[in-house]
């Protein structure tokens, strides 16, 4: 900034050279406070685009709009990322795996009830899911439901909070950010069975019990996978299984708050 | 500048702040005597001209002279950083650590730094606010006067009483010690 100079006052003047020296280089790193970065990378449901800042991992788009999307939802300049500015370490296998709990994730600008609901999905296990009540009811706000459905569906980093565990509790994949056909695929290839959940579903079973473990789980949980069909138990609601002397899974909890729901006869599993 | 705005708003951003970073930070600095808050005053006034473009139609950001209108956007949001540092119980300068040294230059380059910067950068701070802005958009990030009346909205006449009267008030203060 100084090379166009020409002293105002002459070339004798040491306040005016002393003024001119004051000028400085802006930090380096100092862009990164400004402006997010994006990489191209390969997910699970094809060619991703992912936006992070120096937080974290900030946005996860799939298809077209990433940067318009991007734009109306963080008012932030948004660049490729450069040498210098690698996306954060772990982000290829989160993908690839599912397992995203050590990846740094920039939720600024996120209000707290949305973080609370992203952070309990996030607990959810690969290969499980759970229903939109379960994360109401863990968060301490069981009559938002609805408004869990939707934090879910603003969800800014897909897979890697993975939003696409909770479901409806009637086997149906439910609403999604990549659609309800993606969310099946995901599912699918996570190992959750679908086609069974809404075969128990239609016979009004939403949880299984173990009658040698004496212990009532979500039937994805992996507790509940291991329970041989002689020993297998179908209820419709966590009261009756209660009721039947079964104790809830400290691993998939189903206990929280959903206690209070509305009893009724439950359902023998018959030839499950 | 302005056509790289219009092809691609983000990339046009890249130059915008490729071109002035140094011109916005050494103001930011000068302005504020502090390293970390210049940083702030520099983050917030790109992230703020990015969301401002992003707004304009096409033809504002035609007729854009880029360089004022970053440094417009600096001073405003310096000005509203002085307001609420005021009305704060005023902490006194003189018992605040001197202008924080560049964290990344070596510690030689921060000695000479030290030497002939900080006895000037110090004098600076003691001006009166708009005298302090004339002096270092003239003398220190080298703006034209009639640019410097565009970014503090004031006539071309007050810009040279400011640093001229600014200028005396740093000769006699420097004379002082």
């Amino acid at each position: 900034m100084t090379e166009n100079r020409t002293p105002a006052g002459g070339t004798g003047d040491r306040l005016l050279a002393g003024l001119a020296g004051l000028a400085a280089d802006a930090p380096d790193g100092l862009l990164d406070r400004i402006a997010a970065r994006w990489v191209s990378v390969p997910g699970p449901i094809g060619e991703l685009r992912v936006a992070f800042t120096d937080q974290g991992v900030a946005y996860v788009h799939a298809g077209d709009g990433f940067a318009e999307a991007f734009r109306a939802r963080f008012g932030r300049p948004l660049l490729p990322a450069g040498a210098r500015t690698r996306p954060p370490a772990g982000l290829l296998p989160a993908l690839r795996t599912g397992r995203a709990a050590g990846l740094r994730l920039d939720l600024r600008g996120m209000s707290d009830f949305q973080r609370d609901v992203l952070e309990t999905a996030r607990t959810i296990p690969r290969g499980e899911v759970r229903p939109y009540a379960w994360i109401a009811a863990r968060i301490g706000r069981p009559k938002a439901v609805r408004a869990v459905g939707t934090a879910l569906a603003n969800n800014p980093v897909p897979l890697l909070l993975p939003c696409h565990r909770v479901t409806r509790s009637d086997g149906a994949a439910g609403e999604y950010v990549f659609g309800t056909p993606a969310k099946e695929r995901l599912l699918l290839a996570e190992g959750v069975d679908l086609e069974r959940l809404r075969r128990l579903a239609g016979e009004r079973v939403f949880y299984l019990a173990s009658d040698t473990t004496g212990i009532v789980c979500f039937p994805t949980c992996h507790n509940a996978r291991r329970i041989a069909p002689a020993h297998r138990h179908g209820f419709r609601t966590l009261a009756l299984a209660r009721a039947a002397g079964y104790r809830p899974c400290r691993t998939c909890r189903p206990a929280q708050g959903l206690a209070s729901q509305a009893s009724g006869p439950g359902s023998g599993l018959g030839g499950m | 500048m302005c056509k790289a705005l219009l092809d691609d708003l983000d990339e046009g951003f890249a130059e915008l702040y490729a071109a002035y970073r140094n011109l916005v930070f050494s103001t930011a600095l000068r302005l504020s005597g502090r390293w970390a808050c210049a940083e702030d005053l520099t983050a917030e006034a790109f992230l703020r001209a990015y969301r401002a473009l992003a707004g304009y139609d096409r033809d504002r950001i035609a007729a854009l002279q880029p360089r004022a209108w970053l440094m417009t956007v600096l001073m405003n949001l310096w000005r509203n950083w002085a307001r609420t540092k005021a009305r704060k119980p005023p902490p006194d300068l003189r018992d605040e650590p001197v202008d924080a040294v560049d964290p990344g230059q070596d510690v030689e380059a921060a000695a000479v730094r030290r030497e002939t910067g900080d006895e000037l950068a110090e004098l600076l701070r003691q001006l009166p606010e708009e005298q302090r802005a004339a002096v270092v958009l003239r003398h220190v990030v080298d703006l034209p006067i009639s640019e410097i009346a565009t970014v503090l909205k004031i006539p071309q006449g007050t810009v040279k009483s400011h640093v001229s009267r600014g200028l005396r008030r740093l000769r006699a203060l420097g004379g002082a010690r």
